[in-house]
């Protein structure tokens, strides 16, 4: 299977880190894979402000940089989420559909397509899971609480497969944290208060980590975090699921 | 006219057929009898109704006597409980006359389980506003006229005629101060309901 | 509260979360609502059938609404009702008045409508010198208060009790300092009754009216709208368009779920079917467009119209908790006011999409399936196409697109910002920088996952 690795625009320049861990857990389970080095970004920002007319250029470029390969993994929910229900091409409309059908979050490739059961990892810490409203809602790789439905988790099937961790409960398991694009700076205030309860519930849990497979809540989160001069640290899930110490 | 400009408006912009759901298997889902009575109780209760379960209406009479001071004021849509005034009697009366009602008892003849309300359609109260202008309410039930959800109630009600009916659950009630409940708003402050076994 | 109309969502916001305590007073609140509306909602396994069934009779209400509203006036009619139509708010008050004038009313009691409130009737009575009561407990608190209500369900959800405390001390002769709620209760079924008592005229809302039969429903807790109609010469019954269902058998799935996503109560104390005036008296409709035969020929919009007025979107919503219901400066408020309010007016409405992170939990919670969050993100790319963003944002998204095109500019911009970062972080780190007011900025790395990649591949050859 040919694998190609979509990384979003922010965790290439700020979180790569992530984007490693991502490359190497899926070489670790085998699979090859090729990163085209063109690409840059989905196009979320502009198409979430109402300028989605602006994105054909990212557009036709993330069609050329990812067509022709069986799945397109990518540590972000709301990317992944983007590209499955907006890639849109006047010109080259089939390749779009294609690839929309292509495209899977991490966690939701590692348990519907490669069939993850055990992982070679561990990670001795209390984990907070937050669960990101795009991946969530969006992708479904988790159970929401509105609906009455059977539960089921993606990323926290997988982060049970970690030796030593343990996921701390939530007293609100799908609030959202408040990043939601934009909307951090243009609805600051809402914003920060939002992403400041986000905080406060895993930390009055004992997390000593905030998880989630999307690096912009936790980019938002970790915001606050540090300005609190709090010890908590925020991880993206490939992280923890790649972690291996021997200590 | 606005008329013609409203219904010109919205034929013109309503489009895309869309059939009407069938509505059987819902009702299949909800139709179980399983003891209707312990389930009305429990959600009628929950809700702030007394119920009592009662053979007769002599039993009904004496829970009354003991809740109800002698003297005041009781209007009754039941004939059989010969010591009220009779609602029947009095339906030339204003409806404002009966502000200094205490207590208000009528039959009705389908209940509720999943939400412990009570149908009452205007031939059963007799005069509109009394079972909301009475400080106080009781209704009388059969077990038997007791159906599961508000599905089978409507299969019941079917395209029966009135001119008025309500579904009542419960003594009139409010939240809006802080969320805190609060019993007896601007209708009545309790509903007493007696089932009959 | 007119400079509150010039205010925007994020202003108003920012003024609401001036005070913290009280933000998380009105969310935890709030989210009790919620919770209380998913342990009745887990009650139903069928609870998921029940919202798709309500859904597909609203599509289907939707797609024949002409014929439905004539079957429905026709039938009313039949019944001895009088319909009257009004296009515009405006109308809906002109009748409203010109019905309590041939009468010589000046004085009514009101049950809660969210449409008298869209509408603006109280003020155009008030200024014809006629005197209205809401008798609603939370919407009286708002009038006593001289504010509009801030949920469609729980209108004075925003106010503490012992506020409502003073109020009544003000206006209803309550004792200084009574706040419990009981007392104050106690305190407004005193007051009201003697109105009930005393009005010739009482208008209500409509919940539902039924095409079939012409008759409409009515679902209030506190029996207000019944001791109003009852009580009255003359019942008025304000509609808007889409209230109408088809059957009534219809019934039997609305009612199910609409208390228990608006409150968490199976079912509301009372739900009052209207179908003949009392012998003596009148029973009026009016029903009313203003701008919803517009958004039904929006082809993206048309689905709000489905709406019955539960409020559970506003429960859940994250932002409407910790922003308040007066933050959308609109009588509809929250999650579904968002994507209604443009429709009526797309420039003074502007803001309202754009105050959500599209989290999606509105359109779960909705009984009816409306697919709120997808409405949103719709409404941004029109108002924004019809030049309703500001001029700095869309220059900065042009650049944005630009750069994000260009692989090549993509990778130099980047690298640019992280040097920006390490080397002058104060170019960052200050009060121009909204995200810095209550957040640290990321820490910049020392290379993209771009350029760890390419070293990567050249170290394996």
């Amino acid at each position: 299977m040919k694998v190609a690795l979509f990384v979003p625009c922010y965790v290439d320049q700020f979180y790569p880190k992530a984007a490693i861990a991502t490359l190497e857990l899926l070489e670790k389970l085998g699979v090859e894979v090729h990163y085209p080095k063109n690409q840059t970004c989905c196009g979320q920002p502009m198409a979430n402000s109402g300028y989605e007319h602006l994105t054909t250029g990212c557009n036709n470029l993330f069609i050329e940089n990812f067509s022709g390969y069986d799945y397109i993994v990518c540590p972000s929910g709301s990317c992944t989420l983007h590209i499955k229900e907006h890639l849109h091409s006047p010109e080259k409309e089939e390749l779009a559909v294609d690839i929309r059908k292509r495209v899977y979050e991490l966690t939701e490739f590692l348990v519907d397509v490669l069939n993850v059961k055990e992982l070679k990892a561990n990670f001795p810490y209390k984990v907070g899971l937050h669960q990101s409203c795009h991946g969530l809602r969006g992708l479904r790789i988790s159970q929401m609480s509105e609906l009455v439905a059977p539960a089921f988790s993606k990323p926290a099937q997988l982060l049970d497969m970690v030796q030593g961790l343990e996921l701390v409960p939530l007293t609100r398991q799908d609030d959202c944290c408040g990043f939601g694009g934009t909307f951090c700076v243009a609805e600051e205030a809402v914003s920060s208060k939002m992403g400041k309860d986000r905080v406060d519930d895993h930390i009055e849990h004992g997390a000593q980590y905030i998880t989630s497979a999307d690096l912009s809540c936790l980019m938002h989160m970790e915001g606050i975090l540090r300005r609190q001069k709090s010890d908590v640290k925020v991880i993206h899930v490939a992280e923890i699921l790649n972690h291996y110490s021997h200590e | 006219m606005s008329r013609e400009k409203i219904l010109a408006a919205v034929k013109k912009n309503q489009f895309t057929h869309a059939p009407l759901p069938d509505l059987e298997i819902l009702s299949t889902l909800t139709a179980t009898g399983d003891n209707l009575v312990q389930q009305y109780t429990s959600v009628a209760s929950a809700g702030g109704s007394f119920v009592y379960e009662v053979k007769d209406l002599e039993a009904i009479k004496t829970i009354l006597h003991k809740e109800f001071k002698p003297g005041v004021k009781i209007i009754s849509g039941i004939q059989e409980l010969g010591e009220y005034t009779y609602a029947g009697n009095v339906l030339e009366e204003s409806s404002h006359s009966f502000a200094d009602a205490e207590l208000t008892i009528l039959q009705s003849n389908l209940g509720v389980a999943e939400n412990g309300a009570l149908w009452l359609t205007e031939s059963q109260m007799n005069i509109r506003v009394l079972p909301f202008i009475s400080q106080h309410l009781a209704v009388v039930i059969s077990k038997d006229a007791l159906v599961p959800t508000m599905a089978q109630a409507y299969a019941q009600i079917g395209n029966a005629d009135y001119g008025y009916g309500a579904f009542i659950s419960g003594p009139s009630k409010t939240a809006d101060i802080e969320q805190s409940l609060v019993i007896g708003a601007h209708g009545p402050r309790s509903l007493s309901v007696f089932i009959l076994t | 509260m007119s400079n509150v109309a010039a205010k925007s969502h994020s202003e108003l916001a920012g003024i609401f979360n001036q005070d913290e305590p009280r933000v998380d007073w009105h969310d935890e609140t709030l989210w009790w609502v919620r919770q209380k509306r998913d342990i009745q909602a887990h009650k139903l396994p069928e609870w998921e059938l029940l919202r798709e069934t309500a859904s597909q009779i609203k599509n289907n209400v939707l797609s024949n609404l002409s014929e439905y509203l004539e079957q429905f006036e026709a039938n009313a009619i039949n019944n001895g009702i009088i319909v009257h139509w009004a296009a515009d708010a405006e109308e809906h008050n002109q009748i409203v008045h010109r019905l309590l004038q041939e009468r010589g009313i000046n004085r009514m009691v009101k049950s809660k409508s969210m449409l008298t409130e869209e509408c603006h009737l109280n003020e155009y009575l008030k200024e014809q010198g006629i005197d209205v009561i809401d008798s609603d407990l939370g919407e009286r608190i708002v009038q006593l208060a001289g504010e509009p209500p801030s949920h469609i369900v729980l209108p004075c959800i925003h106010k503490k009790k012992e506020e409502i405390g003073d109020i009544f001390h003000e206006h209803l002769g309550s004792a200084k300092g009574e706040s419990d709620p009981k007392i104050l209760t106690e305190t407004a079924r005193q007051h009201l009754r003697e109105v009930f008592l005393t009005r010739r005229a009482a208008l209500t809302g409509v919940n539902f009216a039924i095409a079939e039969t012409g008759e409409f429903v009515i679902c209030t807790n506190e029996g207000n709208a019944d001791m109003g109609a009852h009580l009255a010469e003359i019942h008025i019954a304000s509609m808007g368009i889409e209230k109408i269902i088809p059957e009534r058998k219809h019934l039997g799935v609305f009612l199910r779920l609409l208390t228990r996503s608006a409150t968490g109560q199976p079912i509301t104390t009372y739900s009052s079917h209207f179908k003949r005036p009392q012998q003596g008296t009148e029973i009026h409709i009016v029903i009313v467009d203003n701008g919803r035969s517009i958004q039904l020929g929006r082809e993206d919009f048309r689905n709000s119209l489905k709406c019955i007025r539960c409020g559970a979107c506003m429960n859940t919503c994250p932002v409407y908790r910790k922003s308040g219901g007066h933050s959308y400066h609109t009588a509809v408020a929250g999650p579904i006011g968002s994507i209604l309010a443009p429709n009526l007016d797309m420039k003074k409405y502007a803001d309202l999409p754009f105050a959500s992170t599209l989290c999606g939990s509105c359109s779960n919670v909705c009984p009816v399936k409306i697919d709120i969050h997808d409405q949103l993100y719709k409404w941004r790319q029109v108002i924004v196409k019809e030049g309703y963003s500001p001029k700095a944002k869309t220059m900065a998204m042009k650049a944005m697109a630009f750069t994000l095109s260009s692989p090549a500019l993509y990778r130099s911009g980047g690298k640019v910002g992280r040097l920006v970062f390490k080397y002058a972080p104060f170019a960052v780190n200050n009060g121009l920088n909204p995200w810095y007011k209550h957040r640290e900025m990321p820490k910049a790395p020392e290379e993209s996952f771009g350029e760890w990649y390419s070293k990567r591949k050249e170290g394996k050859q």
